[in-house]
């Protein structure tokens, strides 16, 4: 990293003065923003943010930005801030509000939620948060507390396909969450001698570049790459990284299962795996290997459209690179089977034995400070009133035993819809914009959401969701205008507030303490934010950092100490015994677990349940491979869209095919078109890319428009070019996990008038 | 007289943008202008699986190589935040005894005080 003149950046001061400015060392984190929390200098003056910098001492971003923070200002002071709470004045979707003061919303909240909780029970009321930013423990832990629901989480999120089932896979097969090895997790980076640079990194479903996704920054992958890593990218388009891979693996969506099971398979026959490692540390081989065998590099070709000797080529790298990191994405959520595909691309990960070493894939014991807020606040809440959590009834056994921190959306849906097993009445959203973004079925579930007694939004800015379905809507402060603290992985990170919120606006904490005050006073003892954040620090039982808050703001970050190999120390399992942290202590290639419920132990393949090959009456219909949820760096999901810099930037939404495909369609580029299927219709503007897949379509999600229509119909035009309109709920793997956001069909037309 | 300039590394620039916001937010330019600017070439495949698919950016008439912030003591503000660290300041000079690989480019932007 390059040298920094330390006269001018203090080294690790938290705030100085800098001629009129006073400038503030922290960190962004969310909303707006991302799963990052990259480190900032703030420069305010008479109370206003006046600039933005990266700050070049944070270990974590290293001064760097991307175009999102540095456009900070125009999200803090744009126009359509939420100032203060509002009440409905018209009818649903006609945005006619009233202005009213906090006291006001908070009896109106107070009086709803009790009349639902008298009449139906707590467990009527259900909280939906956004995607894991800062914003979201305060939103379910609300939910739990005050209104004693055990019905929170993503909401609208179809199989919660978002890291969940990931996560599932990981907990599942190794027993604890791993990321790929950047060096991020020791404060000297690169210089730290313990850190190797990976010989190989394998980025599978994942643009990490745009994305950042889950706690790393993208980036990181060009720092290793300048020291050596070569790449190895499975996705069905030639992304940028992609171009600049050894290998890359432009694979159908939803076979990721397939590619990887080839890949095993081959690794296996051709011991090109690691059997010192596999050995001593890992359980199923020789059923992973049967499991695996049908899956030959013909038959993987046949079934993914990759070229046979790509999987053998593959299998060869991988299996003998050392190093190697493991990069993966959405995708492996996004598709039905994809906790199984989860499953085999870890099989590939253990066989080569790069689990836990320097500049492979590693393992996090500390530092989950979400998760120690949320079970700190949830011992309050009445253990019994956590049984009914929707999804927990018995029919997804694994969600039932506890694997599920959040209700399970599509039970959501239909206790909206149908009662059944109970009604829900009332709904609170922070920090998610479902409608624009991450419902499937948008339309279905504007109609669900709009059947309700009361809804609650509390947002930055009005959206789509705001005024299809809100009766009170509530001003969120952003980051800079609050203090918090925040952990992903490492490091232990302060974010400090350095203005005062806008208007009326309140942080999200805030908000869960003053509704928490107000509806369950005897659950929230805390008398301010304040005294509330000193109590969290003080049982934070993943973290060994004993400072206070005050401290912390001026540590700015602390990273926690850090070993590799920790399965060799006992480190990673509660016992103390050498080994991972599954039931067989071993990484379980066959998991003991899925075998105990009835579920798969191996990882297996299944088609996407629609496909050209799997419904192929009706792929004459819809003849393109629909994949959505890719990113782009303007916008953060369905944030950004009204900033004029991003929208310079990236003024429409985007859909994405090869030139063959365009062709036989008549289409060129910039052509508006129709995307259709059996759940909707959409109009976006094509982009022909010569790197996608033939027979794929990406289409962009998150997609509004504010400069348009607020009132219903128009929903600012959501409706019209949001891709989620396209997918549907219910579409869920054996586990209770996973969704097909990324693989259904579609058809694609040129908008004629 | 001594020229100053960027150095960009088009090896690994990926197009974020992020040069080209920072700029523009520090020097408060209008919608349509900056003082640097992204190129694209491809992806376009050149032969089976070799793809080319590369950005450039590229110093604008605008471009005052952060006179304020250098005379500060910083870097110029795209440097700073160059996602990718593909872009480095200086005299060119120094700027050509950093080029030791393939896809580097020098912009000389301007001559010295
Ligand atoms: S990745 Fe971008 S949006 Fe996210 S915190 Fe970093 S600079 Fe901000
Ligand atoms: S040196 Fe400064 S003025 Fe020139 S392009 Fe970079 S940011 Fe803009
Ligand atoms: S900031 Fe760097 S990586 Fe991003 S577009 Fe500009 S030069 Fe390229």
């Amino acid at each position: 990293m390059r040298e920094i003149n330390q006269e001018v950046y203090k080294d690790k001061l938290w705030q100085w003065q800098e001629g009129e400015y006073t400038v503030t060392r922290t960190s962004q984190w969310s909303g707006p923003g991302c799963h990052q929390g990259c480190g900032v200098l703030f420069y305010t003056k008479d109370g206003k943010v006046e600039k933005i910098e990266g700050d070049p001492n944070c270990p974590v971003n290293n001064g760097r930005l991307c175009m999102r923070c540095l456009d900070m200002l125009e999200a803090i002071y744009h126009e359509d801030r939420l100032t203060y709470p509002m009440k409905r004045a018209g009818e649903r979707g006609e945005n006619k509000w009233e202005r009213i003061s906090w006291d006001e919303a908070l009896d109106i909240i107070d009086e709803q939620a009790k009349r639902i909780m008298g009449e139906y029970g707590g467990k009527a009321i259900a909280a939906f948060q956004g995607t894991g930013r800062n914003a979201t423990w305060p939103v379910s832990s609300l939910g739990n507390l005050a209104f004693d629901t055990p019905n929170t989480g993503q909401g609208t999120l179809s199989g919660d396909c978002c890291y969940g089932p990931r996560l599932m896979a990981m907990n599942v097969v190794m027993g604890t969450a791993w990321i790929a090895d950047m060096g991020q997790a020791l404060e000297a980076r690169f210089d730290d001698p313990r850190y190797r640079i990976p010989e190989y990194v394998l980025i599978w479903g994942c643009n990490p570049l745009v994305s950042n996704s889950d706690g790393f920054y993208g980036h990181w992958i060009i720092d290793v790459m300048k020291r050596g890593s070569k790449l190895i990218v499975v996705d069905p388009r030639i992304t940028w990284i992609a171009a600049k891979a050894e290998l890359v693996l432009r694979l159908r969506p939803g076979t990721d299962g397939a590619v990887a099971l080839g890949i095993v398979s081959q690794m296996i026959e051709n011991k090109w795996y690691d059997e010192e490692f596999t050995d001593e540390w890992v359980y199923g081989l020789e059923g992973l290997r049967e499991a695996a065998a049908e899956y030959t590099p013909e038959r993987v070709e046949e079934i993914s459209c990759v070229p046979a000797w790509k999987i053998v080529k593959a299998a060869e790298i991988l299996g003998h690179a050392k190093p190697l990191a493991v990069q993966w994405g959405l995708p492996l959520d996004q598709q039905t089977h994809g906790v199984s595909a989860s499953h085999a691309i870890q099989a590939i990960i253990a066989l080569t034995g790069n689990v836990d070493i320097p500049g492979s894939n590693i393992f996090f014991v500390d530092g989950f400070i979400q998760n120690d807020i949320r079970m700190s606040l949830l011992e309050r809440m009445d253990p019994e009133s956590q049984k009914a959590k929707l999804g927990c009834d018995g029919e997804y056994p694994l969600r039932s035993m506890g694997y599920a921190p959040f209700a399970m959306p599509e039970k959501v849906l239909q206790a909206i819809e149908e009662g059944d097993p109970y009604p829900i009445k009332m709904v609170w959203i922070q920090s998610s914009n479902p409608l624009s973004n991450c419902a499937a079925d948008s339309k279905r579930w504007l109609k669900a959401l709009n059947s309700l007694d009361f809804v609650v939004v509390a947002d930055l800015y009005m959206t789509p969701t705001a005024v299809a379905c809100a009766d009170l809507v509530l001003p969120v402060a952003m980051s800079p205008e609050r203090d918090s603290m925040r952990a992903w992985w490492t490091p232990f990170r302060a974010i400090t507030k350095v203005v005062e919120p806008l208007g009326e606006a309140k942080c999200d904490e805030t908000i869960m303490l003053e509704v928490g005050r107000k509806v369950a006073p005897e659950k929230f003892p805390w008398a301010n934010t304040e005294e509330m954040r000193a109590a969290f620090m003080e049982n934070l039982s993943s973290v060994d950092y004993e400072g206070s808050f005050e401290d912390l703001k001026h540590d700015v970050w602390y990273y926690f100490p850090f070993e590799y190999e920790k399965y060799k120390t006992g480190k990673l399992r509660s016992d103390g015994k050498p080994g991972f942290n599954t039931p067989t202590g071993k990484i379980e290639l066959m998991s003991t677990i899925f075998q105990a419920v009835g579920l798969d132990a191996a990882p297996y393949y299944k088609e996407p349940n629609e496909s050209p090959v799997s419904t192929p009456e009706l792929a004459e219909k819809y003849p393109f491979v629909l994949t959505t949820g890719q990113r782009s760096y303007e916008f953060f999901h369905s944030e950004h869209r009204n900033l004029p810099t991003m929208r310079e930037y990236h003024p429409w939404p985007l859909c994405e095919m090869n030139p063959e495909d365009a062709a036989s369609l008549g289409l060129e580029e910039g052509d508006w078109v129709y995307l259709e299927n059996e759940t909707g219709k959409i109009k976006q503007k094509l982009h022909i890319h010569p790197g996608m897949l033939k027979g794929v379509v990406n289409a962009e999600h998150g997609w509004w428009f504010p400069e348009r229509e607020a009132a219903a119909p128009s929903f600012f035009g959501t409706f019209d070019s949001q891709a989620g309109c396209l997918l549907r709920m219910g579409d869920v793997g054996p586990t209770g996990w996973g969704s097909s956001y990324k693989c259904r069909l579609c058809n694609v037309s040129k908008v004629e008038d | 007289m001594t020229q100053y300039g960027l150095l960009i590394d088009y090896d690994y620039c990926d197009g974020c943008h992020a040069c080209e916001v920072a700029c523009k937010v520090d020097h408060g330019f209008q919608e349509g202008f900056d003082g640097i600017q992204l190129f694209q070439i491809g992806p376009r495949e050149l032969s089976p699986d070799h793809w080319e698919y590369t950005y450039i950016p590229a110093p604008t008439e605008l471009c005052d190589l952060c006179a304020e912030r250098v005379a500060a003591g910083k870097l110029p503000t795209c440097v700073h935040h160059c996602q990718s660290l593909a872009i480095e300041y200086g005299t060119v000079e120094e700027l050509a005894a950093r080029v030791n690989k393939p896809k580097m480019v020098i912009f000389s932007v301007k001559d010295g005080a």
